[in-house]
């Protein structure tokens, strides 16, 4: 048998402890409570509600990455322009913004003391302490994962076929919709799904422009402040339940596309 | 026809300058140039797909310098084919009718003809992943014919393919430029393509067209130390001219005229350039005197370097005749070059 370096085993070594640092405390969660106690959740209103909440409010904040970053990811994936690096920062900013920072930076614009608040106010939108509210914020913070994920897919399509597509007849908009999008769209649809999960996780910067209505992290929250672990961990149970068949059925169809082509 | 007149482009790091190019109505020309000269960039620029900084670029009798590419006319076939890898063989093919107004009828015996002259009738419903390079480069041909450009741009269409496939592809594209009112352009930097295929050649360097004319004339009379060295002319000597006669070094040599105007350099393709074992003149050619420096052994034919007073001449034997004489036993060498074959410049 070949002999393997110590090198080898140092690889391996990291990366069982890697898998049990991530796993070991989510097995154990998940375990945790027992079936009775996860089917008397379900009964709750207020914690369906609150994961119901997440999940329409995370997709709403990733359908809106999606109309306004996918052309400007195709942008950045197609031409080169002085100040390019420097949108791809301020794209990048909300990754490393505190969360907090985030919900306080929000709320000092949609508030009545700025012009945009009070535009916004007098469209009758609000901000603070509403579902738009939260909506917003998750935009802001799944915003970059959208535009990064996507921006990789337009790179990897070779620019030579939209331009043989354009010395066909093709328009520039005939080009993307005919050639580019069939090739992006998994992509996107990653793009979509890592956006999602940034969004249904945040909570520092939620917490600030609208504890209610109550997003599940929030709920998760609250039930361990007010009850402690043992009640909020069905919440926590649930939750990731329901985010992962959801990611589960879009990373199948986006393979199974993938297989086709 | 094409007509470019005093083309800029100017990219981050490249830059095409003041490019005068001519080709005729359903000619074939072509462009060739080291890695990096700027042949793609030109073709790109002409189709449209790169901006222009300045200068006329105009398909027949159309200016077509503003106009998007999908407007221009021109077809463009790259090197890596770029066939749509979602579509079919059938569906690539087809692409560009959805944007072109081709009676059904036609477009059925256009594609009809041009699957049958490119002999891929048995792929039509396979996926370009499942095609073979030269498979590929059919489907692109095919692909960029069906909308009858009425110039079609190829981008080395014949560098990536193995040499099997590459004798098929070339007769297929000889055969389209026949069958199609066409102009075709190519860029290579095999000089052997372009003498197949081209009536025309133009040689490019660092952006700027080197020399323009027929393909032969280029290859036997280049005009500059570059264009000679790239079309392969080996024997390139710095001479200065008296008369009908050039001295290069220590040697004297008999030209077939007397030199007009000022010219620096002689020189003789390696192929023109015969070697032998005895003095007897041939042709009416003065054997001069040498030793065999170098033999190289291209596996089809030998390259021998004779140094003669100094000045080494390199001649191309074919590997028959270089196993009936052996030149590498040879004591002494006489180097026959006719002055007909000689080239000034």
């Amino acid at each position: 048998m070949e002999k393997r370096e110590p090198f080898f085993w140092l690889t391996i070594s990291c990366g069982v402890i890697v898998m049990a640092f991530i796993l070991l405390p989510l097995m154990d969660m998940v375990t945790a409570p027992s079936l009775s106690m996860l089917k008397e959740t379900l009964k709750d209103r207020d914690v369906v509600r609150s994961i119901w909440l997440s999940m329409y409010t995370s997709g709403s904040a990733a359908l809106i990455s999606f109309v306004f970053g996918t052309p400007l990811a195709y942008l950045l994936a197609r031409t080169h322009f002085k100040g390019k690096r420097w949108v791809e920062s301020i794209i990048d900013l909300p990754i490393v913004i505190p969360h907090p920072v985030v919900g306080i930076a929000i709320l000092s614009v949609a508030g009545r003391n700025h012009w945009i608040g009070q535009m916004l106010g007098d469209l009758g939108i609000r901000i603070m302490g509403s579902v738009t509210g939260i909506i917003t914020v998750l935009t802001f913070v799944g915003l970059p994962f959208y535009i990064n994920t996507v921006k990789a897919g337009f790179e990897g399509i070779p620019p030579r076929l939209e331009k043989v597509s354009r010395s066909l007849g093709a328009s520039m908009s005939s080009t993307f919709f005919r050639i580019t999008f069939p090739l992006a769209w998994r992509s996107m649809v990653i793009g979509l799904i890592m956006c999602m999960a940034r969004a249904i996780s945040e909570f520092g910067a939620v917490v600030i422009v609208a504890y209610h209505p109550m997003i599940a992290p929030v709920m998760i929250y609250e039930r361990f402040e007010a009850y402690g672990l043992k009640y909020s961990q069905p919440v926590a149970v649930w939750l990731v339940l329901v985010c992962l068949c959801l990611f589960l059925a879009l990373r199948i169809l986006t393979l199974r596309r993938a297989r086709e082509i | 026809m094409i007509r470019i007149e005093g083309l800029n482009v100017r990219l981050s790091d490249f830059q095409l300058r003041d490019i005068h190019l001519a080709v005729e109505k359903n000619g074939f020309f072509a462009l060739m140039g080291p890695t990096g000269a700027g042949k793609t960039v030109l073709l790109e620029a002409i189709a449209g797909l790169v901006p222009i900084q300045s200068g006329r670029i105009c398909i027949g009798d159309r200016e077509v310098t503003g106009l998007p590419p999908e407007k221009r006319g021109i077809g463009i076939v790259y090197q890596d084919h770029a066939l749509f890898p979602h579509q079919t063989v059938w569906d690539n093919i087809r692409y560009g009718l959805h944007f072109h107004k081709v009676r059904h009828d036609d477009a059925v015996k256009r594609s009809e003809r041009l699957i049958d002259l490119l002999q891929i009738s048995h792929i039509l419903k396979r996926l370009p992943v499942h095609l073979s390079g030269g498979e590929k480069q059919r489907v692109a041909l095919a692909r960029a014919l069906m909308v009858a450009p009425e110039v079609l741009l190829l981008d080395e269409p014949l560098s990536a393919l193995d040499p099997n496939f590459r004798e098929e592809v070339r007769d297929s594209l000889k055969d389209l430029h026949k069958s199609s009112n066409t102009t075709f352009l190519m860029v290579t930097h095999d000089f052997s393509d372009a003498l197949f295929l081209a009536e025309r050649a133009a040689v490019i360097n660092q952006g700027r067209i080197e020399q323009n004319g027929e393909t032969m004339d280029v290859f036997r009379h280049p005009t500059s130390l570059f264009t000679a060295e790239f079309v392969g002319m080996k024997n390139v000597f710095p001479a200065m001219f008296e008369g009908a006669r050039a001295v290069v070094g220590h040697l004297k040599i008999e030209l077939s005229a007397p030199v007009e105007g000022p010219k620096r350099y002689l020189s003789v393709r390696p192929e023109d350039v015969v070697i032998s074992r005895e003095s007897a003149s041939t042709n009416g050619c003065t054997p001069l005197k040498g030793e065999i420096k170098r033999v190289v052994d291209h596996g089809f034919y030998f390259s021998i370097s004779v140094k003669t007073r100094g000045v080494i001449f390199q001649s191309l034997m074919p590997k028959s005749m270089f196993l009936d004489t052996d030149p590498r036993d040879w004591k002494e060498a006489y180097v026959h070059v006719r002055p007909s074959t000689l080239h000034m410049f």
